[in-house]
């Protein structure tokens, strides 16, 4: 009940700090997908470099959100930056390129062979296979690791709080810090929700993206 | 017309040198189809694949119309090549009509243009572009697929064709259909085409030459008629199979057989001028009876007419069988085996007898080449 009531005199907040997180994570991912997508078609050229940006993409993924955080503090503040929304959105950026370089590569790496030498036999150049063929049938994949980005790096940035970031991550800052039992579930619960919506959207975007040959 | 000259390729895996075609050289002249032929591992594919350059060549060349490909751009080149392959490989994510009108685009043709020579290929192959132009692959049956394969080659006009078995992967029963539909179309386009095949039958059907290949060289290249009547080696003989003499019948039609000087009875006619007309014609057992419009309805045989008095129309045997002008000799000889007869009158479209066919006949067609060789 306290909890309603606190979201009810609290909506210009919430609204607020919603917006401010989908901020993050949306250009986080976005650059992400600029970064990612490139690398992902180039990796597929050379299976000993591809082998090598994997691994350091999985590594990347391993370290801890705060840990991250922490590294990048005496890093950025040379620019000004050591806290706030750079760090976060640089990390997330980080976090995004193993599920997006990984689909990436792995879609267009199993495009049928009997695709590949069709569009080779009859005259089309690398990029013009990569254009028409290959990237076009990959989308379905690559939007899939858009998607574990983004529902991932939701939960990542509400730690981005405690560097100043803003986002939902706060309601759960300022709960733990001022025991106060309501602003710690608002925020846990918006924050999951948000997760939720986001992943059915992308889901929705995922199929109005995929070529319409390849609806089953 | 393709001029394949020394055409070598040499694979090397660490330790392992592989001649996969060894010094290859032949001739498809223009608006013929040759078949390579052979099985698994021959080289038939490789040279296939050198003629538009899948495969790099490890030596010698390959002249399409006088122009020595190894000179021109890769890309140029198979633009203006029509390729077909085994598992057809259209491109899932666009529409019939984007899959076929892709080379034209590639090579500059304006949207009208390309949109028309689609419709037109669709028609080509008695497939209504109003249903079929806006559909995807995966909406289509294999053999639907295979059409469009084949006609997405033929887009932009391309003087040669290379294909790869390209109807292996339909069912037998279609297979049947597509490879007449194809060869009707090839006599209506005259493309000149190299096609690789696993299959006798098919090679025997489609070819207008078959190059027999083993273990990377060309071992035989002529005719199919003239490959089945003279293998040069046990290899190739084995090959063609044992009943060659059976696959050659079905390269000739009964108009090259037929024996036109017939000898007919009519209703009215007596059995005893029956055996006069027998005699005279030099038949042994059995002369045909026809009506006024000289439609072949039984025959009347020597037994019978000898035992007998009286008209023919009286003491005449139901015909067993007939056979058409255009029917070639497998179909007759196995309508011979059917019914058991040694001859079978030959009539044309509107019932009308043209000759008759006899077993000897068959027989002698098929040793006279044999003969010629001696």
């Amino acid at each position: 009940m306290e909890i309603i009531t606190y979201v009810m005199s609290n909506l210009p907040l919430l609204a607020q700090l919603t917006l401010e997180h989908i901020a993050l994570v949306v250009v986080a991912v976005g650059l992400a997908c600029l970064t990612g997508v490139p690398i992902g078609i180039a990796i597929t050229q050379n299976e000993q470099i591809a082998r090598v940006v994997l691994y350091i993409a999985s590594i990347v993924i391993t370290i801890p959100s705060i840990a991250l955080f922490g590294i990048m503090i005496p890093i950025l503040s040379v620019i000004g930056h050591g806290i706030g929304y750079v760090p976060a959105v640089i990390a997330v950026l980080l976090y995004s390129q193993l599920p997006i370089i990984r689909n990436t590569y792995t879609a267009i790496n199993n495009v049928s062979p009997a695709l590949r030498e069709a569009a080779r036999g009859i005259g089309m150049t690398s990029t013009q296979r990569l254009r028409l063929v290959e990237v076009p049938l990959s989308v379905p994949i690559i939007m899939a690791g858009v998607r574990t980005a983004v529902v991932m790096n939701i939960g990542v940035m509400a730690i981005a709080a405690y560097i100043g970031a803003g986002g939902l991550g706060v309601l759960i800052s300022r709960g733990i810090s001022q025991s106060d039992p309501r602003q710690l579930i608002v925020g846990a619960i918006a924050v999951s929700l948000l997760a939720i919506v986001a992943d059915g959207l992308l889901l929705a975007l995922q199929k109005r993206l995929t070529p319409a040959g390849l609806q089953s | 017309m393709i001029n394949i000259e020394n055409l070598t390729k040499v694979f090397e895996t660490g330790q392992d040198v592989v001649t996969a075609a060894d010094h290859i050289t032949m001739q498809v002249p223009e608006g013929e189809i040759c078949v390579l032929l052979g099985p698994s591992g021959c080289g038939k594919t490789t040279t296939l694949k050198m003629v538009n350059r899948i495969v790099t060549p490890t030596s010698g060349r390959v002249l399409i119309n006088g122009e020595d490909t190894t000179q021109q751009d890769t890309v140029t080149l198979r633009r203006n090549i029509g390729y077909v392959i085994q598992q057809i490989g259209l491109f899932p994510n666009m529409t019939i009509e984007e899959n076929i009108s892709i080379v034209p685009k590639l090579i500059g043709w304006g949207k009208s243009r390309y949109l028309k020579r689609a419709s037109e290929l669709l028609e080509m192959v008695a497939m209504d572009p109003a249903i079929f132009l806006k559909r995807y692959p995966n909406e289509l049956s294999g053999g639907q697929q295979q059409r469009i394969g084949v006609i997405r080659a033929l887009a932009a006009d391309p003087p040669v064709m290379l294909m790869d078995e390209p109807f292996g992967a339909i069912d037998p029963i279609n297979r049947e259909v597509i490879q007449d539909e194809f060869l009707k179309l090839q006599r209506l386009l005259k493309k000149t085409i190299m096609f690789v095949s696993h299959d006798i039958d098919e090679a025997v059907k489609m070819a207008s030459r078959i190059a027999i290949f083993r273990e990377g060289r060309l071992v035989q290249y002529d005719t199919p008629d003239d490959l089945l009547s003279h293998p040069k080696n046990d290899f190739v003989k084995g090959f063609v199979g044992t009943d060659r003499a059976l696959k050659r019948l079905q390269l000739v039609t009964v108009a090259e057989v037929l024996e036109t000087e017939v000898t007919v009875v009519q209703m009215n006619d007596s059995l005893s001028q029956a055996l006069v007309k027998m005699d005279g014609a030099g038949y042994e057992r059995a002369i045909i009876l026809v009506d006024d419009a000289r439609r072949p309805i039984g025959y009347v045989t020597r037994s019978v007419a000898q035992a007998n008095q009286g008209n023919c129309s009286k003491h005449y045997s139901n015909l067993r069988s007939v056979v058409r002008l255009e029917d070639n000799l497998r179909t007759v000889a196995s309508k011979m085996f059917t019914h058991d007869a040694t001859w079978l009158p030959c009539v044309n479209s509107e019932g009308i007898l043209e000759g008759f066919v006899t077993q000897r006949g068959i027989t002698r067609h098929l040793g006279a080449t044999y003969k010629a060789v001696q």
